[in-house]
């Protein structure tokens, strides 16, 4: 009996993933209370007979905190895919450390990643010869560049929505600039020659979907010519100096600086070149899209009037103090933070601690390279107790500002980039 | 009379080997009932391996109005929200969402289209309405107070 109950496990073992099983095991264990029949011949007879230690993957770990080396103070929205953010405070470092950026997935991390098998197909309509490159390829036959480089989740800011938008509620803190090292997507694909047609580009990646329908991809989203052939957009290796973290894409990604991070794919084995918009998942519908034309909240709006999200907008965070502090009266507050502008710059940061009735402007830093947040800061003097806001607005080169309410409603609630606000006590 | 006797003999054997053979098959039932009932009956104490040892608490424990497992609240249509809504996704991804009756449902269309989640049956109603009543939209305006302000002395 005791061959047999191991045999069949080990029969299974290839069929049915151990992350799965162990998660649809708790569910199979409550459905037995109703039915013995769910038991039979499934899963639970595996579950006497596996190994103690044997960690299926270790991903399976329920601490993403040691999992991914973040700081405690992330705040997970969601395990499964994991969906986690920073808060404002966290992010007061000029260059963000792994420990506090967000991590946004659509899917499951790749599993068992093999770094010397790895490969990129440069493929689609638009590629005058496919061609496929190992890493040690990429890292040779193309120079490499560094940047610091903005990203933003689409939906960051999506908890403020109302009425309120489906997804994952990211509120501040789906924002990170850190530093990235890698080749130019440009150059691999010059390498493989982009035919005159070609108009967008279109990643794959190695990530799972949440099914385990491997026919599926989480997400398979891309840019337009003119935004895959800037400097910028990397396939990158590196991230802050370091091998890019798992969660984050080890061992290539795609990054994009100031687009939705969501054209930022990673774990990538594939670009295809296009010869018209790329049609992956995540493009169409709703996803990663807002009305064409402005729409009053709560609208239905069809597919067909829902444009594709280009550049992010113009948004600011004040990442010190961290709101509540309470101050003594003729204390000065030094507050500092970073802004960006998507494909643009920041051209002027003011803050108002009464609301949004006046204004006052403080100098904000040109950026270390374009795409790259720029930092402020300012003393601030408050000549009465009370309780006060201080919000921070930042205006782009365009001269468009960050509103004080909530931008333009959308159904899918992305790009709020409303002022951000602390809360100050002044004794 | 001799051919009777051999029959009756014959018969006895039969007899026999039928009891044998159910009280064979009869063992086998048992046995195999009572490894469905306790899947660790027969797996002896392996020196070489370790074995996972199986907690036998309350999955579905409910600590003030709360799923402790998944965090959803407890009302009628719970277990049928658990057993078809947490197998994909975490129930961290319903709970923070609230959407009215006709999103609910729109959104496990959606599933059903493009997610491979399977067709609901009659238990659709119930997690709907499950959902519609426990995780609805609530009015917060243009933009919200600021709230959960942890208070603290900033010192220079």
């Amino acid at each position: 009996m005791l061959y047999l109950v191991r045999l069949k496990s080990y029969l299974a073992y290839p069929l049915i993933n151990f992350y799965t099983y162990m998660k649809r095991r708790n569910f199979i264990k409550k459905a037995a209370l109703g039915s013995l029949a769910t038991l039979i011949g499934t899963d639970i007879v595996f579950g006497a007979t596996m190994p103690q230690g044997y960690t299926p993957l270790a991903l399976g770990d329920p601490d993403p905190f040691k999992l991914f080396g973040l700081d405690n103070e992330m705040v997970v929205l969601n395990d499964k895919p994991w969906n986690i953010e920073a808060k404002a405070h966290l992010l007061d470092d000029a260059i963000t450390p792994n420990k506090f950026m967000f991590i946004r997935n659509n899917g499951i991390i790749p599993e068992n990643i093999d770094v010397n098998n790895w490969t990129l197909t440069i493929d689609g309509e638009s590629v005058k010869e496919q061609k496929t490159y190992t890493l040690a390829e990429l890292k040779s036959k193309f120079r490499q560049h560094t940047y610091q480089l903005t990203l933003e989740c689409g939906g960051n800011g999506r908890s403020e929505f109302n009425p309120p938008a489906k997804g994952n509620q990211w509120t501040i803190g789906a924002v990170s600039c850190a530093q990235w090292t890698g080749i130019r997507l440009r150059d691999v694909l010059e390498d493989a020659g982009i035919k005159s047609d070609a108009i967008y580009t279109g990643y794959h990646a190695a990530d799972i979907h949440l099914s385990r329908d491997l026919k599926k991809e989480p997400i398979s989203r891309g840019a337009p010519m003119a935004k895959s052939l800037q400097d910028e957009t990397l396939l990158a290796f590196q991230m802050n100096g370091e091998d890019i973290p798992i969660s984050h894409g080890y061992p290539l990604r795609l990054v994009a600086g100031g687009w939705p991070a969501s054209v930022s794919g990673k774990w990538i084995t594939g670009i295809s070149i296009r010869n018209k918009i790329h049609d992956g998942t995540k493009m169409g519908g709703k996803a990663y899209r807002v009305p064409c034309k402005s729409v009053a909240p709560g609208t239905k709006v069809k597919d067909e009037d829902m444009c594709i999200i280009e550049s992010m907008p113009v948004k600011s965070l004040i990442t010190y103090p961290k709101t509540g502090a309470i101050i003594e009266k003729g204390q000065k507050l030094h507050i500092r933070g970073h802004a960006w502008a998507g494909e643009l710059e920041v051209a002027k940061l003011e803050y108002s601690i009464d609301f949004g009735a006046t204004w006052q402007e403080c100098p904000v830093k040109q950026p270390v390279n374009r795409l790259a947040w720029q930092h402020f800061n300012a003393s601030i003097d408050f000549t009465e107790s009370g309780y006060y806001e201080v919000w921070a607005r930042a205006t782009d080169t365009n001269g468009i500002s960050q509103p004080m309410l909530l931008p333009g409603w959308n159904p899918k609630g992305y790009l709020n980039n409303a002022c951000h606000r602390i809360a100050i006590k002044v004794k | 009379m001799e051919s009777q006797k051999k029959f009756k003999e014959k018969v006895k054997n039969i007899y026999t080997i039928i009891t044998a053979m159910s009280t064979i098959i009869g063992l086998g039932i048992a046995v195999c009932v009572m490894v469905l009932l306790n899947p660790t009956l027969f797996t002896s104490v392996d020196s070489t391996i370790n074995y996972v040892v199986v907690v036998e608490e309350d999955e579905d424990k409910i600590e003030n109005g709360i799923h402790v497992r998944t965090g959803f609240v407890e009302d009628v249509g719970l277990m049928e929200t658990v057993n078809n809504c947490t197998n994909c996704h975490s129930s961290k991804l319903v709970i923070q969402n609230r959407m009215s009756k006709e999103r609910w449902l729109a959104t496990i269309k959606w599933m059903q289209e493009t997610q491979n989640l399977w067709d609901l049956g009659g238990t659709e109603a119930i997690i709907v309405n499950y959902l519609a009543n426990n995780y609805a939209p609530e009015k917060k305006g243009r933009r919200e107070n600021l709230s959960d302000i942890e208070w603290y002395e900033l010192n220079n």
